[in-house]
């Protein structure tokens, strides 16, 4: 958090010249971060309030580009589809990746190769993979057609139907993501205290109680990171649609992102595009706004100690 | 070994400079054009070589930029203009794509062109609505497109029992329900936002009529989206996917067209390009298969084609190669090399078309008729407009969607 250690940059600055040249270290990524980022986003804003269509224009319109996104059922379908997708990606990710990690953290056999494949997923792009899910999720091919083959007669088309296709993206999207909360939850574990585990068998608890009531509040620092992982991921969800889905069938699984893409680049709407990125912007905050004051917190906390 | 190694790098540069000054020379003598275009399959390269070949032809230099894809290509040559280094030419479809780039003062004209050439008579209608504004030209038509067609297999037609051609909307339902109690896939679908998109302006055309078409598509008329004739035209639209197969989401046009040239599917609604599958298939119009302009003798031809613009510069040498490469464009022999090749028609209305197949020579006698031609949905809308009624229309054609809610939504679609 570059941020916040500027603010204390003034009151070090005299008192501690050691501090100095780590804080000279950050400048050149806190100026990406103001300029990139920060820059950007209120350039974004700008446009939002302008009537800029194939190119950035200087005619401010008020809100009318946020009146007429509200107004587009494919938006509000996109924002509704981001709500279920998230709910079901983060949870599913969370349960999924905690066991992967509970399980890891028996002593198997193998570690150092379960962990890399669990974690392998994470290290592909999207565009190719989300194409093998598209086609093990084509009815009549793929799973269906190895389940049938297995004498199973079952009938899985969630990928063409209007109702399911956006869970068909959750389940390829968590088997990317749950490798990694796997690994940051496992490196949580790995850091407790041996001596909470003596006394929890001492005391005669069964392991599943010590994970869900101490270990795992314990790991409340990684969690939060994951949960700001994940958070970022259901905002910018983006490939995966257009690898599995391209939005349909129809504008069944369209999702904010893609909106914006495809007025940025597509039908030549800048404008548009920008208001849904502004948008887009404000849960993000909304996410990200606790997480730091908590940080901040906890530090404030800790020097005060 | 540094020897060597110097030697080398001294005839490198030797060559670079002879090079840079050959270049030089090539340059100060032909005008040199770098045309940025999406013409990348088969047929289409082979179509826009002929091009290349009538400027080579003309004493000038073609620099070929092909970028795969139309949104590819047309957002390259938008950045590029953007970011000063814009090509001689580039690519667009006759529509509302560049009319931005227009308001902002960045594309050349070809007045000298068109005047000459009288453009205001030679070109139809819709096309120089597209490319003229405020009294310039600014964009030099090189084809044209129509969009929808209706081809049918006649092996399935006489399987079904068929006689001759529908002759209106519930002709062709009549029709599909024969082709259907026939056992054959009664339309041949690709369930694409784009082609949901091209049906629906089919029936919209054929069943609402030019003023519907165009008080809907160009006034984007608030009062006439919420008409009952409007609401007719959506049910007619919906009522077609009751005749495709379940396997048609997501399927690609062309693999559409195999079915109907199989003789597995009846009709398809397809733009002229779907021609060539069937040439490609050997087949001969008339005889394997039938290709219909629309339903009614008197139902409006959507259009739309391929122009070249030019990016404003004040370099006299790109001037000199943009007037070659519109002058060469609006030749009449070079129209025809290239939409031979091509599959789609002239631009200019004069071309002798005689050589050309019966389907092709059938549209550009409607095409000569000033009340027949329209433009496509994309002529009249801007891109945002186009794509807000296409995800509208693909929304109702997948869902359960009611049509009263349709046309609401239509109604909003198009009120900005």
């Amino acid at each position: 958090m570059p941020f916040a250690r500027l603010r204390f940059l003034p009151r070090f600055f005299p008192r501690i010249p050691p501090r100095i040249s780590p804080q000279m270290a950050l400048l050149p990524m806190a100026l990406v971060a103001i300029v990139g980022y920060l820059g950007a986003a209120l350039w974004t804003l700008r446009i939002s309030l302008t009537s800029s269509r194939t190119f950035p224009s200087g005619h401010f319109i008020g809100l009318a580009q946020y009146q007429r996104l509200f107004d587009n059922e494919r938006w509000l379908l996109s924002l509704h589809n981001l709500a279920v997708y998230g709910l079901l990606f983060v949870a599913a990710t969370l349960v999924l990746g905690c066991l992967l990690a509970v399980f890891i953290d028996q002593q198997v056999m193998g570690e150092g190769l379960l962990r890399t494949i669990f974690l392998y997923p994470y290290a592909m792009s999207f565009i190719a993979t989300g194409v093998v899910w598209q086609w093990l999720l084509t009815p009549g091919d793929g799973i269906e057609a190895a389940l049938r083959a297995l004498g199973w007669n079952v009938h899985f088309d969630w990928i063409v139907s209007q109702d399911m296709a956006i869970h068909c993206v959750v389940i390829a999207t968590v088997w990317q993501a749950a490798g990694l909360v796997m690994a940051l939850v496992l490196a949580g574990l790995r850091g407790v205290d041996p001596e909470i585990w003596k006394a929890a068998r001492l005391d005669g608890i069964p392991a599943w109680r010590v994970y869900l009531q101490i270990v795992l509040p314990m790991l409340w620092p990684s969690f939060a990171t994951v949960l700001l992982l994940l958070a970022t991921a259901v905002a910018k969800l983006f490939d995966a649609v257009v690898a599995m889905t391209q939005g349909g069938p129809g504008i069944a699984s369209e999702v904010p992102a893609k909106f914006i893409m495809d007025h940025l680049f597509l039908r030549s709407n800048v404008g548009l595009a920008s208001a849904g990125a502004v948008v887009l912007l404000l849960p993000v905050l909304a996410l990200l706004a606790p997480y730091a004051y908590a940080r901040s917190y906890a530090q404030r906390h800790r020097e005060a100690a | 070994m540094h020897a060597a190694v110097r030697r080398l790098l001294g005839a490198l540069g030797c060559a670079l400079a002879l090079g840079a000054q050959m270049s030089a020379q090539a340059s100060a003598q032909a005008p040199r054009a770098e045309v940025i275009h999406w013409w990348t399959s088969g047929g289409e390269s082979a179509a826009v070589r002929e091009v290349a070949q009538a400027y080579r032809g003309a004493g000038g230099v073609w620099v070929d930029t092909a970028i795969a894809g139309g949104d590819q290509s047309r957002a390259v040559t938008v950045n590029r203009i953007i970011g000063g280094n814009p090509p001689t030419a580039a690519q667009f479809n006759t529509s509302k794509q560049f009319v931005d780039i227009i308001d902002e003062d960045l594309l050349g004209t070809v007045d000298e062109v068109a005047r000459r050439d009288r453009w205001d008579q030679l070109l139809p209608a819709p096309i120089v609505g597209v490319i003229k504004v405020r009294g310039h030209w600014y964009a030099a038509p090189i084809n044209i497109h129509m969009q929808t067609w209706l081809w049918y297999s006649k092996p399935a037609f006489a399987r079904a029992g068929i006689a001759r051609e529908p002759q209106s909307m519930d002709e062709l339902f009549a029709d599909l329900d024969k082709l259907k109690a026939a056992g054959i896939i009664p339309l041949a679908y690709g369930g694409q936002g784009w082609q949901d998109s091209l049906t629906f302006s089919m029936v919209l055309a054929n069943l609402g009529g030019r003023a519907l078409y165009l008080s809907v598509i160009r006034d984007r008329d608030q009062a006439a989206i919420r008409s009952p004739a409007f609401r007719r035209v959506l049910l007619a639209f919906k009522r077609l996917q009751s005749y495709v197969d379940p396997a048609s989401p997501g399927r690609n046009w062309n693999d559409a067209t195999a079915l109907v040239i199989r003789g597995r599917a009846g009709v398809q609604i397809m733009g002229d390009w779907a021609k060539g599958e069937f040439t490609a298939a050997g087949q001969t119009p008339g005889r394997d298969y039938g290709c219909m302009t629309g339903l009614t003798p008197d139902s409006p031809y959507l259009i739309q084609g391929d122009v070249f613009v030019f990016p404003k510069t004040e370099d006299a040498a790109t001037l000199r190669a943009q007037r070659l490469l519109a002058e060469t464009v609006a030749r009449s022999d070079v129209q025809l090399a290239f939409n031979r090749l091509k599959g789609s028609l002239p631009a200019r209305l004069d071309a002798d078309v005689s050589s050309l197949d019966p389907c092709a020579r059938k549209g550009m006698a409607i095409l000569r008729d000033p009340q027949r031609p329209l433009g496509v949905s994309e002529v009249y809308l801007t891109p945002d407009q186009n794509g807000a009624l296409q995800d509208v229309l693909t929304a109702y054609w997948n869902t359960n969607m009611p049509v009263e809610r349709a046309q609401k939504s239509i109604a909003s679609a198009l009120r900005y």
